[in-house]
Order: C-alpha cells, then structure tokens, then sequence
C-alpha cells in the first residue's frame, strides 16, 4: 500500500518525445485506469514507472521517494504482462517463488506465502507444473499470483487479458478487480479496451498522443467528456458529432442540417455564429413518429446490427453523414426513421479546439 | 490423399539422385568399405602381401597402452576445446545482444574466423606463438617465461587447444546470439522487476532457456574438436612435441600415412567413426525428444 507521484514526466525515443510531462498522483489502495488507443504511449508510461525504460525527464516518487533512477529490482514494484512472461523452465510454484528466492525469504516462509497466493487464486492443484501445460487462464493466474505473492508497494498491469478469449475476459475483470479490491494494492491498469477501462477503475485517464486529455472517475469520464477524442474513445458504438453554431445568444445550437436545439443545461460563452461540435451518443438518439417533432431529422437506414438485447441502427442523415442509433430489441425500421436530439443530453464542444463546453 | 508420383519409369528419377549417391558411394561408402575392410587386415611393409587377421588389430590397439593414453589426451583437448570456444563465444553473444553502437560489424567481425581455413588459421597462430618470431612469446619471455611450444609438451598443448577453440568460437556466438534473441523479452523484464539482475538473471533465467542451444553446440563442438581440428595441430605441431599433441585423428595420420601401418589405422579410423554415430544418434534421440514436447 502505497501513494504514487509523477510529476512532469517525460520520455524520449531519440528525437522524438513520445510523453509530453504526464502528472498524475494515485492516493493509497487505488485503481487507475490508463486507456488510450495503440501508440499513444500508455505502454510506455507503465514501462517508466516500472523502470524496464529510463526516464528523460521528472519524477517518480513512491510513498514520498523518488525512484525515477532506481533499478526496477529496488522499486518494489510487481507487474503483469500481456504476454504472462512465465518463467518457461519452472514450475508453477518456482515462478511465484522466484521473487521471494531473491529477498532470502526462508524455504518455510516462501512455501507458506506461495501456497497463501494459491489457494487464493485456486492455484494449489498445479503447483507442480510447467506453464506450458497450463491454459491461457491458469497461466494468466500465475502471472497475478507472481505479482501477489510479493506483497510489492505497487501492482502494473499492462493489458493482461489481451491475450484470453472474450468469456474468459470477463470472469478475469471480475476477478481482478475483486482481488485488487481485497488486497488494496495501489494499482496501474493499461488497456485499449473500454469496457475494462469503465468497470476496472476507480479513476480513468485517457492518454492521447502522449498527453493526459482526461483524468477522472469513469462515469464522468463516459458523462462529461473533456474534448471530442475522448467522446468518440470513450463509449460503444462511438457518440456521434454533428456540426452546428452558436446562437440565440448562447442558449441554442443551430446544426447545420436545420434544427435548432435549446441549450437545457445553460447558456454558453461565444459570439453568434461560433462553431460548434454536438456530440450525441447513440443510446440517447430518440425515434419519433413522423410529423410530431419539428427539430426531428429523416434517417436512411443503411445497416442493422442486431446485438439481442438492442440494435444499433447505422443510417444517412439528408446531407449523407452517418448517424448510429442504439435501439431497444423491437424497434428496429427497415427503410427510414424520425429521429430527434434530446437536449438534455447534448455534448457541446468547441469546433475549433475539441475542448468542451461547459455552461457559464 | 494418396500422393502419386508423376514420373512414368525409373530413369529420370533416378538420373535425379545419380550425382549424390555418386558422391556418396566414392566419398563415403567406398573409402569407409575399405578403411573397414582394411582394418581387419595386415600387410608386410613393401604392400606386397595383405592377410586377413580378424579383430586382431582391435585387440591390438586396446592394449596398446599409446592409444589408450591418446585417447585420453583427445579426451582433454575435446573438452578444453569445446568449453573454451563456448564459454568465449557465450560470453561475446550476450554483449553482442546488448543495445550497443556499432552491433553490426561488432558481430561482422566476430563470424569472419569461421570463414578462415585451419591451415591459414594455424599459420596466423604460428606467427603469433613461434618461439623465435612470435609477438606473444617475445612478451612471455620479457616477463620470465620460458615460451617454447616446440619443445614443451604442455604449452604445444595449449598451443593447439587455443587455436582450435578459437577457430569454432564464430560459429558458437552465432548459435548463442540467435539463441539469446529467442529468449522472450518480456520473460527477462518480468525477472528483472523480479529482483534479478546480471548475474543472478544470467543464472536462472537465460542460461537454463540455452539449454537447448547449448546441448546442440557441446555435440557439435565434441565433434569438431575431435576431427576437424587435424589440419590445425597438423599445421602447427604435426602431434607434437613427442606424442604431447597427438590426438586420435593426428595418430591415425601418423600410424597410416607416415608410418604405413595400414590396417591398424584403419582400425583407429573405424573406432573413431563408431564415435561419431554414438554422437549422432545421442543428439538426433535428445533433440528430437525435445521437439515433441
């Protein structure tokens, strides 16, 4: 259990700086999500603070001490890989021991605490074997179970249920989340993977060409996106942007297609005429009957993506843009529906910027 | 599916594998055929007259106390040779696996002994190691060593294990560099956030995921070292001084060629290839095992 500090850190590959000065601070117990598309540097960050990459520049500090020059065997620091990294040539038990060997813990004390993590994780039957005669799960199992048994300050996973198929990836989210929950282990979580971002993490910083775009909880993250990438990142099918502009003195959007929706949560800053990025999510794209809605848009159905418990409904707006609508399991049209924008849930977001726009 | 041969009669396919099984049959058969054959014979000096004596030579050549301590002195040169050239050449392929300026002809230079013949190498040694004109024996001798190859047995010794290990070290840092670029990245960090550094990773970690390499290099090495290292000792000691330097491949020259004992040579040479099937088969059963897994 412990507090992680970085301050202003930076890496260079060569001449190219790939973190622009990342700060971020994670309180004791704590689970933080990093999230990012491939490239964005999310890996690397992981990698910085583990100490497997040097820092260019910044801090590191761990419980109040910086171990930003630190070799990774002094940090204190255990970490799950994408890829499991067992040791191939030692059994199950020798790769949770293997750590505990080096520290000179005592053969009782090791095989105690080995066996602890095991049973913890329902281990104990294959102590005994080599990981290649183990599953993608088990093997994943032994990867956390290496990282458990130390007790270490800070836990690192980087992507670790990337490699298991998609059922199994469920069960180990749970999983891990109930572990990290149980141990309070303060911990760094990368993924691409949404859905893991979203229920694994008590905080969520999305990661964008090296630069933290946001950092916070989940949910505000999915209800308040900071800027147009995180809204289009963020959320399944992605939320859908319309262009429009200012006006009515800041209480109105006026899109480009005609409608004009009323602010509901307050007026904006801006000159009339200001371009504007409306985000919607496709859940909140409403059906109306035809006639009824003035500020409603015809929408050409072009495919339908039934999922069982809803359709998403991929159609052409009247200027040939398209637009998805995620819709309860019956609704689905077959040629061409009504469909209005609830202003309660409108995103407004600078044209310009990306940056979004929050009632004054 | 049944595979069918699209070839009508004989002659063409066979016309295919004429020119190897020439080769075979004139380098390797019949010269083979023959050192056995002679093996179980004996002839009077001029070559006039050849009698069939049986297993005599064998006999012969198990209590001859010379051969029995040959082969012990090829024993010690095997395994002086082979650990030397593979613990030089380990020790180079993990440097050369390091992030390091100038990788490239780093390991350039490090192959190109392969491609030098062992009578070249062994004059280059020569050159070096000559009690006369030698550089290396004009420094032993500035700091009070007697350096005569020529004359003492144990330094001939030396002599030709470091040539002869030398020459093989190119083709082991080649097997260990592909060998340690094999090993995942990932296993290796995950030891390191482990705990494990330098030594303690080398131990544990690297060198028990050589394994496979290293087995396959000890029997390449063990072989090497007891064969293609004549033209080298050949070159350099010709056996000697005295019988210091002879190996059985050198003693098999000697008692054949130079000394025209045509059958208990060829004795030597059966028992020799005897050897190097046991190591055949010891490796293709071991390497195979290993594939199945």
């Amino acid at each position: 259990m412990a507090t992680l500090k970085l301050t202003a850190l930076r890496k260079n590959f060569g001449p190219v700086e790939v973190l622009h000065g990342i700060d971020l601070a994670l309180t004791s117990g704590e689970m933080l999500v990093i999230v990012g598309a491939s490239g964005c540097g999310k890996s690397t960050l992981l990698r910085l603070v583990a100490g497997l990459e040097a820092i260019t520049s910044g801090a590191i500090e761990l419980d109040g001490r910086d171990v930003a020059r630190l070799d990774p065997a002094e940090r204190d620091i255990a970490m799950v890989f994408q890829n499991y990294a067992l040791y191939p040539h030692m059994s199950v038990f020798d790769n949770m021991a293997y750590a505990l060997k080096i520290r000179g813990l005592t053969k009782p004390d090791i095989a105690a605490r080995v066996r602890e993590t095991a049973e913890m994780l329902g281990l104990a039957p294959l102590l005994a074997r080599k990981p290649r005669q183990l599953s993608g799960g088990q093997r994943q199992r032994v990867a956390m179970g290496r990282a458990i048994v130390r007790h270490p300050k800070l836990f690192l996973f980087d992507e670790p249920l990337s490699n298991l198929d998609a059922t199994l990836r469920v069960t180990m989210r749970a999983e891990i989340k109930r572990l990290q929950r149980r141990m309070a282990v303060t911990s760094l979580y990368v993924t691409h993977d949404q859905v893991e971002a979203m229920t694994l993490g008590d905080r969520l910083l999305v990661l964008h060409e090296g630069r933290a775009v946001q950092l916070a909880t989940p949910m505000e993250v999915f209800e308040r996106p900071a800027n147009t990438y995180v809204a289009g990142f963020i959320g399944a099918p992605a939320m859908n942007f319309l262009p429009g502009a200012l006006s009515h003195g800041g209480t109105a959007v006026s899109l480009d297609l005609g409608p004009v929706i009323p602010f509901a949560d307050g007026k904006r800053d801006g000159a009339a005429g200001q371009r504007l990025t409306i985000g919607i999510r496709p859940e909140h794209i409403a059906p109306v009957p035809p006639g009824t809605d003035p500020t409603g848009l015809e929408l050409q159905v072009d495919l339908l993506e039934p999922l069982g418990s809803e359709t998403i409904v991929i159609g052409r707006l009247p200027n040939n843009e398209l637009l998805s609508v995620k819709l309860p399991k019956n609704d689905a049209p077959t040629h061409s529906m009504r469909v209005a924008f609830p202003a309660t849930h409108l995103h407004v977001f600078d044209a310009g910027t990306g940056l979004r726009l929050d009632p004054t | 599916m049944e595979r069918r041969t699209l070839f009508g009669g004989w002659a063409l396919p066979a016309a295919f594998v004429l020119p190897q099984a020439l080769l075979t049959i004139l380098f390797f058969l019949w010269p083979a055929g023959q050192a056995i054959y002679g093996s179980l014979t004996r002839q009077d000096a001029f070559g006039l007259k050849t009698q069939f004596i049986g297993l005599e030579n064998f006999v012969d050549l198990f209590t001859d106390p010379l051969y029995i301590e040959s082969m012990w002195r090829t024993l010690g040169f095997c395994l002086a040779v082979t650990f030397l050239s593979m613990g030089v050449a380990l020790l180079l392929a993990v440097f050369a696996d390091r992030e390091i300026k100038g990788r490239g002809i780093y390991r350039t230079l490090l192959i190109w002994p392969y491609a030098v013949a062992p009578a070249v190498a062994a004059i280059l040694w020569i050159l070096l190691l000559h009690p006369q004109i030698g550089m290396v024996s004009h420094a032993l001798k500035t700091i009070g060593i007697n350096w005569d190859y020529k004359i003492n047995g144990t330094q001939a010794m030396l002599v030709v294990i470091l040539a002869s290990a030398w020459k093989q070290v190119s083709y082991n840092f080649i097997f260990f560099l592909a060998g340690l670029q094999s090993i995942p990245r990932s296993v290796i960090e995950a030891a390191r956030m482990d705990g494990a550094r330098g030594w303690r990773s080398f131990r544990t970690i690297i060198f028990p995921l050589l394994a496979p390499t290293t087995f396959f290099l000890l029997v390449v090495n063990l072989v090497y070292s007891a064969f293609d290292t004549f033209g080298t000792i050949q070159a350099m000691t010709q056996g000697g001084p005295g019988k210091s330097t002879e190996t059985l491949v050198v003693k098999v020259y000697r008692d054949g060629v130079v000394n025209l004992d045509l059958g208990g040579s060829s004795a030597q040479s059966v028992v020799l290839m005897l050897g190097i099937v046991a190591l055949t088969v010891l490796q293709f059963r071991f390497l195979g095992k290993r594939d199945k897994t």
